[in-house]
């Protein structure tokens, strides 16, 4: 257990090392999230338009 | 040749009667070197610590000014689809707008320079190689500067979004500008003076190819 | 521009091909990730003079060398699209700016964080960190191009010029800053790296830079999918508007 202590505080240097992998997980998994919402966006977005087109078919 | 002179004769006679000269741009220049002393205190001798970096910076700045005239006016009439079909090549037309720009911009700031390092107590001696060093790389702002105006042109308020696109290719003229003015001050070993002044005059040459290349590039780019 | 039967044929080519690549793409970016981190967490050994703060090089690394990959990207990607008019040089481009950009930020926040327990200040301006930050500047001013103008085949001629002028105006600035940061040389010297790196540190940083740079390519493949779609949907949008 005082391991995971020690882990943790990796060092003293532990105030800085933890913020930095988070950060950089946090802004890596966020950029993913927002091009993945972004194309499903894109793909909603033609679905619906090329129903309306279908329906406005002569 | 002829024609090329003419443009820039032109072009200077429409900035010194319309307005977008650079009267502003001194005035802009002799505004942000005043409010210095009231943001750091009346300290003469930070101040003339601080006077060449800080005069290369207000110079950078009031160059960006008069850049969004550049080409907006002949945009909006039309003028810039006639000088796109016309015989002179497009690159000579951005290298005469930029000569003209810095003989009405940076000539007027380079001239009420050594009048404002006197509010931030530059040492006399220091007027002569900063007005000199100004003299060398104040072409590259205007001609660097031509390529963020094409880029932008129309663009609307597109100054701001000039400003953004321009200062980071400002940085060389800054840093070697500043170098060269310093040395004349401090005691520097080697020929520090003469090696900034080197570099300086290597950036503003390369910005005599790189300013109209670019800028002729962008205004394709942004009227076909 | 309309899109044409032939030049349909591309981007629909590229669709295809990315939606079959992507998952295994994704699949090795997260296996490469995992395995780099795990072993520059609890593998790798604390450094002899800098401590267990060392651990943070295995991200601020890839993430400085992705920031410089983004911009070559963009500018090959520019390049081509001026010269040859490939319809999805532009695509690429744009896709690549805003992952590029947000590895420059986190080159700079996670440089901030190394450096502090080494220099003692959050910010520094030593040569590498002020080129970095003028890089993130270089692709705010891109990204600011694609926002402003409307039109996205205008859009996509100013971006890649300036992309261009930016790439060939780059390695000016670095010097430039490089010099000026030898006139000021602060009083200690600075080693981000040391002498040289020990292969027990090598391996976790190439495993961990190989996975972040897979995942590039994996959000890059998803942007350049969906700005695809969007042109797609802007020109159905504007053939219903003109009908």
């Amino acid at each position: 257990m005082s391991n995971w202590a020690e882990f943790f505080a990796m060092g003293g240097y532990g105030i800085y090392v933890w913020p930095s992998f988070v950060i950089v997980t946090v802004v890596m998994v966020g950029l993913a999230l927002q091009s993945w919402f972004d194309l499903r966006t894109q793909k909603r977005l033609i679905a619906e338009l090329e129903v309306i087109s279908e329906k406005e078919k002569p | 040749m002829m024609a090329f002179l003419a443009l820039i004769t032109r072009e200077v006679r429409l900035a010194v009667r319309v307005g977008g000269g650079g009267g502003m741009a001194v005035f802009f220049f002799l505004i942000t070197i005043s409010i210095v002393p009231l943001g750091i205190g009346p300290d003469l001798n930070l101040l003339s610590r601080i006077a060449p970096g800080m005069l290369w910076v207000a110079l950078l700045l009031s160059a960006l000014l008069t850049l969004d005239r550049l080409f907006q006016g002949d945009q909006e009439d039309g003028t810039l689809d006639h000088l796109l079909m016309g015989t002179m090549p497009l690159e000579l037309i951005v290298l005469a707008k930029g000569i003209a720009h810095w003989l009405t911009t940076g000539v007027p700031l380079i001239v009420a320079a050594p009048v404002l390092g006197l509010l931030l107590n530059l040492p006399i001696e220091g007027m002569g190689p900063m007005m000199f060093a100004m003299s060398v790389g104040s072409p590259a702002l205007s001609l660097l500067g031509a390529v963020g105006a094409a880029l932008a042109v129309g663009v609307k308020r597109g100054g701001l979004l000039i400003s953004l696109l321009v200062l980071p290719f400002y940085v060389p003229v800054l840093i070697f500008g500043v170098s060269a003015t310093r040395a004349a001050l401090i005691a520097v070993p080697g020929d520090m003076e003469g090696r900034s002044l080197m570099l300086l005059g290597a950036v503003t040459l390369t910005s005599f190819v790189v300013g109209p290349v670019a800028g002729a590039a962008a205004l394709r780019a942004n009227v076909n | 521009m309309t899109w044409s039967i032939h030049t349909f044929a591309s981007p629909t080519r590229f669709m295809a091909f990315s939606s079959i690549v992507l998952p295994y793409v994704w699949a090795a970016a997260i296996a490469f990730i995992a395995v780099g981190m795990y072993l520059a967490l609890f593998v790798s050994p604390a450094d002899y003079q800098q401590g267990e703060s060392v651990r943070m090089m295995y991200i601020h690394v890839p993430t400085a060398w992705l920031s410089q990959f983004g911009f070559g990207l963009m500018a090959f990607a520019s390049a081509i699209a001026l010269v040859f008019r490939h319809p999805l040089a532009d695509v690429a481009a744009k896709s690549a700016a805003p992952i590029g950009a947000a590895f420059t930020f986190l080159a700079l926040v996670t440089g901030a964080l190394w450096g502090k327990p080494m220099w003692g200040t959050y910010w520094v301006w030593d040569a590498r960190l002020t080129s970095v930050l003028v890089l993130f500047f270089l692709y705010l001013g891109y990204m600011a191009i694609w926002a402003t103008i409307e039109d996205p085949n205008r859009a996509a001629r100013v971006a890649a010029v300036l992309a261009l002028v930016g790439a060939v105006n780059l390695p000016i600035i670095r010097f430039s800053v490089d010099w000026w940061n030898t006139l000021h040389q602060p009083a200690s010297v600075f080693r981000l790296d040391g002498p040289t790196i020990h292969p027990s540190l090598l391996w976790p940083l190439l495993i961990g830079a190989i996975g972040f740079t897979l995942f590039f390519i994996a959000v890059h493949l998803v942007r350049m999918r969906a700005e695809i779609l969007r042109r797609r949907v802007r020109t159905l949008q504007m053939q219903r508007a003109a009908t």
